[in-house]
């Protein structure tokens, strides 16, 4: 047996939005079979941060964390949403197992993925308003009763 | 919600509909044939046995029935809308989002020394692991090398979380099954592991032990006897299990050819850990992406052959075997040194220098105040937790709490299996193969 890649040091592919469905299908082909996680991060008070060269920064970033199980190597996939048309192709027709994880990313940040088959929420109720992973969406807090009570943290 | 700054754009997109299960009549085609269609990833036409489902079938033949969230047997707050036709499954739903709490938005107002105690509180019966996996992240971000008693300290207590996690398995699947005693004795010798735990990290659980930089503590005076004596009596005590299930003809009556899972199936669902090597998928993270110390201890990965119940029972049984082992390597094996690396930044200094250092002082009061602060940058650390692969995503800006934590749970994951293995299966048997997924609630909702 060969010495294990690093394991917490995947190659990272930066993809933009209109070649992000081929590019994972190419990977699929290549032997990463398992798609371990899909999530979304929102960049709104976070803008410069460390892009790979002519990757035009959006609001919302989707990662993919794709592995090979018989090449025990991980890949990193990028892909830059814009705050306008928070929309992206669902990976559900090549890895039914990230159903769970887009809706997760549509709930908590309002990312349409188009193709799935269920886009509902699913961690919070029917009718919640708003997506709460949102930079812009405050913590809350539980009203109190004094009168010079603190705002949020 | 108190909160003004939602814009206002954001109300309409509430009208999803809703997350339950829908009656036939209102279901499309597509969707009934969906378990068998979409996992096989074929069209629809092509699928096979996708004759089983009868399409034309009116809706008041079968009824829907909704179980839990409340229900003893769904390991917490799971609800499952399930269709039944008489005694069998036709299509199921998971549920969730009863325990939600927002996490992961509290661990962007965490500092990282505070984080720890944040995500340990996810799966609550592997908090260890769930530390040591933010952990990693956090110290993968700073670049910092941990002194081997560290890291060897660390295995020895995820391998005895392992025990512990199999154990409450043990004991809980049995229950699901109708054996008392199978509950009675996992939880007897989980409560060794737990002790020991407490007497190591103060708590039986929520350890908050495992922290960015190392540990807390060292381990208590005497470990070694304590582990030895867990070591050989939960050996001696799996001779019993054995003997109580494991060649128990009700038992395997059961729980043999019951939920079964195929390899293609766990692959295209994500399904990772016990479940995904029940299909006979030889993937632990320890052995094909070894972290920490595992490429210098010897231990085997145990595969099933046929992805059913009794499988994902004796896999977990034997990893308690397994674990044992390594925990036994660790004892001889354990590399004296410090307990944390000693970078006046990140660790705290030791409480009687700051009795007589300024320099002390002043780090302990800015660990402790603002926290450290951590390079900007992207990481993504995955280990192999009781239940799958466990995975931390986390983004830092710069400053000294994370831009974004993510966690990536493996009972979340997991439970999108659920449909498939309940498909065309009993009720009765719904409650051992909900069990035998291992979803803990916590870590699914977070």
């Amino acid at each position: 047996m060969t010495a294990a890649p690093d394991a917490v040091q995947p190659e990272v592919v930066f993809v933009e939005r209109a070649r992000y469905h081929d590019v994972v299908e190419e990977h699929r082909r290549r032997g990463f079979d398992l798609c371990v996680d899909v999530c979304a991060v929102d960049y709104l008070t976070h803008p410069g941060r460390t892009l790979g060269p002519e990757v035009q920064p959006e609001r919302f970033e989707v990662v993919v964390q794709l592995v090979s199980t018989s090449g025990r190597r991980r890949v990193k996939v990028r892909v830059q949403v814009p705050e306008a048309d928070p929309q992206l192709p669902s990976l559900w027709d090549l890895y039914p197992g990230v159903e769970a994880m887009e809706r997760e990313a549509f709930d908590m940040f309002g990312i349409r993925f188009t193709g799935h088959p269920d886009l509902t929420r699913i961690l919070m109720p029917d009718d919640w308003e708003g997506h709460p992973l949102r930079k812009d969406y405050g913590v809350g807090r539980v009203p109190v009763q004094f009168k010079e009570a603190p705002g949020p943290r | 919600m108190t909160d003004q700054t939602i814009p206002p754009g954001l109300v309409a997109e509430t009208a999803e509909g809703p997350q339950e299960l829908l009656p036939r009549d209102r279901t499309s085609p597509a969707e009934l044939r969906r378990e068998v269609g979409a996992v096989l990833r074929l069209p629809e036409s092509h699928v096979p046995g996708s004759g089983d489902v009868d399409l034309e079938r009116p809706g008041d033949d079968t009824m829907i029935l909704n179980f839990g969230p409340q229900h003893p047997s769904t390991h917490g707050v799971l609800r499952l809308m399930m269709e039944l036709d008489g005694e069998t499954v036709v299509r199921t739903k998971p549920i969730i989002g009863y325990l939600h709490t927002g996490m992961e938005k509290t661990g962007e107002e965490l500092t990282y020394q505070q984080g720890a105690t944040n995500v340990t509180r996810m799966d609550y019966l592997s908090p260890l692991i769930n530390e040591l996996v933010f952990s990693m992240a956090v110290e993968k971000l700073l670049g910092v090398e941990l002194p081997p008693r560290a890291v060897w300290i660390r295995m020895l207590l995820a391998e005895l979380q392992r025990v512990s996690s199999h154990l409450m398995w043990l004991a809980t699947n049995g229950m699901d099954l109708g054996s008392t005693t199978m509950m009675i004795f996992g939880f007897r010798e989980r409560e060794m592991v737990l002790a020991f735990f407490e007497k190591t990290t103060g708590l039986r659980m929520n350890h908050n032990f495992i922290r960015p930089g190392g540990t807390a503590a060292d381990l208590p005076d005497g470990w070694e006897d304590d582990v030895n004596l867990i070591c050989d009596t939960v050996v001696r005590r799996l001779e019993s299990y054995d003997e109580l299930l494991t060649g128990q003809p009700i038992f395997r009556e059961r729980t043999e050819g019951v939920g079964v899972l195929t390899a293609e199936e766990a692959l295209a669902l994500s399904v990772t850990g016990p479940m995904l090597r029940s299909t006979g998928l030889s993937w632990d993270l320890r052995r094909a992406m070894p972290y920490l110390a595992y490429d210098q201890v010897d231990f085997d990965v145990i595969v099933g052959t046929y992805g059913d119940n009794f499988d994902r029972y004796a896999i977990r049984l034997n990893e308690v075997r397994e674990s044992v082992r390594i925990i036994r390597q660790v004892l001889s094996r354990m590399p004296a040194g410090d307990y944390r690396v000693q970078d006046k930044k990140v660790t705290p200094p030791p409480r009687a220098r700051i009795d007589e250092s300024m320099e002390a002082l002043i780090h302990h009061f800015k660990i402790f105040t603002e926290g450290f602060k951590v390079p900007e940058g992207e990481v993504y650390v995955g280990v192999e937790s009781p239940r799958g692969e466990l995975g931390c995503y986390l983004v830092s800006d710069g400053s000294s709490k994370p831009y974004r934590l993510h966690i990536r749970a493996p009972s979340f994951v997991n439970l999108q299996a659920l449909p498939v293995m309940m498909r065309g299966g009993l009720v009765a048997d719904a409650v051992a193969t909900i069990s035998s997924v291992d979803p803990v609630m916590g870590e699914v909702d977070r």
